[in-house]
């Protein structure tokens, strides 16, 4: 099977890589370009943990293709926050203690982002539900929840 | 509540050491570790629930170009040892999901293609998948030389009963007579598995030199070391394990599955391999709860004075015998209830399920459910507040216990008390909906813990510790160093080591990380300030006794000298070399951890789904080191308990293949399913800890079993005895009643 040469733009940065039809984004992410931010808890979209952007849409990088990201924008954690001032919702997740073992951190921290660029005042339902693709075993999501709306309030008074 | 000492670092809410790269996705867990050279491994596992292995022919797998290395069973060097059997089956495949052979490959997928290529002959044989079929007068036998233990005489056949055992104290014919009302009902529990996110992974390397490398996720390192040591023939200081970040266990990694097949095929292949599970594998691979079927039967007179209490239980023990954890199952039903006639009888029985693993207090969810329920129901019949029920019999401080000794200071009847006070209690209940209360107590443990503080020049110190972090103990370390040595939380750095670094460390488990690791470092923190007044005592030329540590400074009681921290570090090489604590102890006196939970059920009575409205977890700590961290091991005990009574379950078809490896279809609870959990914390202190620490991590997932089923009975006025309290379930229920 020949490799595919893809060109994407990844947390903004220019990237090429080549991939076989069959990988995943996940895959190429962590194999091959090595950003191991992204992490895999099951592989057919049921865990979230596997949370990017492609083009501003928040996808499960185990569900789409490598193939996929040529010509798109991929978002993915290590894109979020600087290397010396953390995001706000990155910061908050800290605060409320909102992790234990934190596999399903950097998913959730994705997920959180989109979700509040799309809904910048989410109730408590609101916030669980678009959450609820991203699964924790360890907290049961109450400082997770808290997080995140604390986030959201952070976010509108700076806005 | 007591409010006993004050304390300066201990007990605030701050930012967990680790957590910088937990939010960036720097930290690095099992799968994320790759090796130049590397080439992937992957597991043949087996198609059949019971089968004979006939054969294995792995020649064209052998054969494929992109194949460096193929393991079945006769690779691994050590036969005798125990656990090899589910490692690799031998003659028999004992579940569906039983590995059967490995490959290594270039690829993945080149490792994936290879499995297809080995060819195993099979004799599928009749699969026993529950406790009634198991114990059926002619059950297909798993084991053909399984005679039951601790029986008064051997069987004279053997049977798929590994063992029975037995514990009473009191006389509990006397204490049935006594009652004036009995009840007794019989309560089943699912297969359920512990969820963590993150699948088993590992990165192995073999050397030429013998000198060998695990990287993985996992509970505890050094049995790792241990473990994989005594199945290849490797000496401990030939192996160095690194554990990685660890996302989740629960129990469920204490064990090892895929890192001595990878060691065998990095031998065999000369190459690091890597082997990293999927999620269906996952389910279907690795060591899940034990479903059980629980009898119990209480008596109680009309004034609420509980006489006697009695279970026999029934335990799965997956594929192989005495894995079941029944002893704590058995130890820990009646725990609660200071009651004097009391006998339990258990049994530990083999199916055709993967061999069962710790889960989160192991063996109490089960038995205690079956108790509660019970407490719950004659609580009603007497026409008692179910918590004022328990005050009356709630085991308190010289309790005799069932299994031993007499409990010491322990937190149940001020858990009550602040359920009873608690906002959530005092609120109306909804027209539809259920409020179930339920009790839990698990035992904790100690063990051995080896700790080393390396104080820096600049006056700053190293923490290293053996304890792998799944929840934020490295936080907790760092603040009872400080606490210990009176300064700033910052000056220190908590670093979990690899084996090579460290001695041996027990396994995260049983609750004992903050406890027994806190203590070690305490012991650490005190040994490095006995030596910065030693150094203080040698440049003031006085007696090390002469000297005080107090506030982080050393203070010369003779006069006005002081020296800080950084003073006598930064001084070190010239009074005596560097400065490091060493904290190597066997923890004793691990402090029970009583709690309670309270649970508000609406159930739809069309579809037969219920919803968890309100919730509230309260439980003991002792002294709670960092708070959030403590509530957070409530609430997610309190969460994975609601998703074993409400949803998950192992399904098996007729053949006995799992239907559900997936979390799609074993759905755990997401955040749409849940409420807030409100938490209280109540802290009476362990008398064995310097600060009074209690193991908080695994009592939470006890009482939210009979706490939901007791809210889901109230709400549909019929009395539930089977888990999960699935839609379907529910929904027969409602329909048989009407
Ligand atoms: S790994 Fe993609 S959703 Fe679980
Ligand atoms: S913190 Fe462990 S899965 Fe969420």
């Amino acid at each position: 099977m020949s490799k595919s040469h893809i060109t994407t733009t990844i947390n903004g940065d220019v990237r090429e890589f080549l991939c076989d039809p069959s990988d995943t984004l996940l895959s190429v992410l962590r194999d091959n370009l090595g950003l191991t931010g992204t992490k895999e808890g099951c592989g057919t979209g049921d865990c979230g943990a596997c949370s990017v952007t492609v083009n501003g849409r928040l996808v499960c990088s185990c569900l789409v293709l490598g193939v996929e990201a040529e010509g798109a924008e991929i978002g993915t954690v290590e894109g979020i926050g600087s290397s010396d001032k953390l995001h706000v919702i990155q910061q908050k997740f800290l605060e409320h203690a909102a992790l234990q073992c934190g596999i399903c951190t950097p998913g959730l921290i994705v997920s959180t982002k989109a979700l509040l660029e799309e809904n910048p005042n989410p109730t408590e339902d609101e916030a669980r539900y678009y959450l609820a693709g991203n699964l924790c075993r360890c907290t049961g999501y109450d400082k997770i929840i808290r997080a995140v709306l604390d986030s959201a309030e952070t976010l509108r008074g700076a806005a | 509540m007591s409010e006993a000492q004050d304390y300066k670092y201990i007990g605030q809410r701050t930012i967990r050491p680790d957590g910088y790269d937990k939010v960036t996705g720097r930290a690095n867990y099992a799968a994320d570790l790759a090796l130049p050279n590397m080439i992937w491994g992957k597991v043949l596992r087996s198609p059949h629930a019971h089968a004979k292995i006939k054969s294995i022919d792995t020649s064209a797998a052998e054969a494929h170009p992109d194949v460096f290395a193929v393991a079945t069973h006769a690779d691994i060097p050590n036969q005798r040892n125990p656990g090899a059997l589910n490692i690799l089956a031998k003659d028999k495949a004992l579940y569906h999901g039983h590995a059967v052979a490995a490959v290594a490959a270039r690829t993945e997928q080149a490792a994936e293609e290879a499995l297809g290529l080995i060819k195993v002959d099979y004799e599928v044989l009749t699969p026993v998948m529950n406790l009634d079929d198991a114990m059926a007068p002619n059950a297909p036998l798993i084991h053909d030389q399984l005679f039951t233990n601790g029986l008064p005489e051997k069987p004279s056949k053997p049977s798929n009963v590994a063992s029975r055992m037995e514990m009473s104290k009191g006389d509990i014919e006397a204490g049935f007579k006594e009652a004036d009302i009995v009840i007794e009902r019989e309560f089943r529990t699912p297969t359920v598995h512990q969820g963590y996110i993150e699948p088993h992974a590992c990165t192995v390397r073999y050397d030429a030199d013998g000198q060998s490398m695990i990287w993985c996720s996992t509970q505890g390192h050094f049995d790792v070391r241990g473990s994989t040591a005594n199945m290849l023939n490797i000496e401990h200081s030939k192996l160095k394990v690194i554990a990685s970040e660890i996302g989740g266990g629960f129990g469920g990694k204490t064990t090892v599955y895929i890192e001595p097949v990878a060691m065998i095929l990095s031998r065999k292949s000369g190459r690091p391999v890597k082997i990293q599970m999927d999620r269906d594998e996952v389910f279907k691979g690795s060591g899940p709860a034990s479903a059980t079927r629980n009898k119990v039967k209480i008596g109680a007179r009309k004034d609420g004075t509980i006489t006697a209490m009695e279970a026999h239980l029934y335990y799965e023990s997956g594929a192989f015998p005495g894995a079941a954890p029944l002893g704590p199952g058995c130890m820990t039903i009646f725990t609660p209830y200071d009651v004097e006639n009391q006998y339990v009888e258990g049994f530990d029985v083999v199916v055709n399920k993967p061999k069962v693993a710790a889960y989160r207090a192991p063996g109490a969810p089960q038995s205690e459910f079956a108790c509660e329920m019970v407490i719950n129901e004659l609580a009603d019949e007497l026409g008692i507040d179910p918590i004022d029920f328990r005050l009356k019999n709630a085991a308190k401080e010289d309790t005799q216990t069932l299994y031993g000794p007499k409990l010491k200071a322990v937190g149940l009847v001020e858990c009550l008390e602040a359920a009873k006070s608690s906002p959530h209690y005092q609120s109306a209940l909804e027209q539809g909906v259920g409020r179930g209360v339920a009790a839990g107590f698990w035992f904790n443990i100690g063990g051995v813990s080896s700790v080393i503080i390396n104080m820096n020049p600049d006056g700053t110190g190293t923490v290293l510790e053996g304890s792998p972090d799944i929840g934020g103990s490295r936080a907790s370390m760092q603040m009872m160093a400080a606490e210990e040595l009176q300064l700033p939380i910052e000056t220190f750095t908590t670093i979990i080591p690899d084996t090579a670094h460290l001695a041996h460390n027990d396994t995260t488990g049983g609750s004992r990380t903050t406890f027994a690791t806190g203590m070690a470092v305490i012991e650490a923190a005190a040994d490095v300030v006995r030596q910065f007044k030693e150094r203080a005592a040698a440049v003031w030329n006085v007696t090390p006794e002469q000297v005080q540590w107090t506030d982080g400074v050393a203070i010369n009681a003779n006069g006005e000298d002081k020296m800080t921290a950084a003073e006598i570090c930064a001084n070190a090489g010239r009074t005596g070399g560097q400065i490091t604590g060493r904290g190597n102890i066997n923890a004793r006196g691990a402090g029970p951890s009583f709690g309670v939970h309270i649970a508000d059920i609406k159930v739809d009575r069309e579809t037969g789904k219920a919803d968890v409205v309100r919730y509230t977890a309260i439980q003991d700590a002792g002294k709670a080191i960092h708070p959030s961290y403590v509530e957070g091991q409530y609430q997610g005990g309190a969460a994975q308990g609601i998703g074993w009574s409400m949803n998950e379950e192992y399904i098996y078809n007729k053949d006995g293949l799992l239907e559900n490896p997936g979390f799609l279809d074993y759905r755990i609870p997401l955040a749409s399913d849940l409420p807030m959990i409100e938490t209280i914390i109540v802290e009476v202190p362990n008398s064995f800890h310097p600060y009074g620490v209690r193991g908080v991590g695994e009592t939470g997932i006890i009482p939210p079993l009979a706490a939901c089923g007791t809210a889901v009975s109230k709400s549909i006025g019929i009395r539930m005895t089977e888990l999960p309290l699935s839609p379907p379930r529910i929904l027969k229920a409602i329909q048989e009643a009407s």
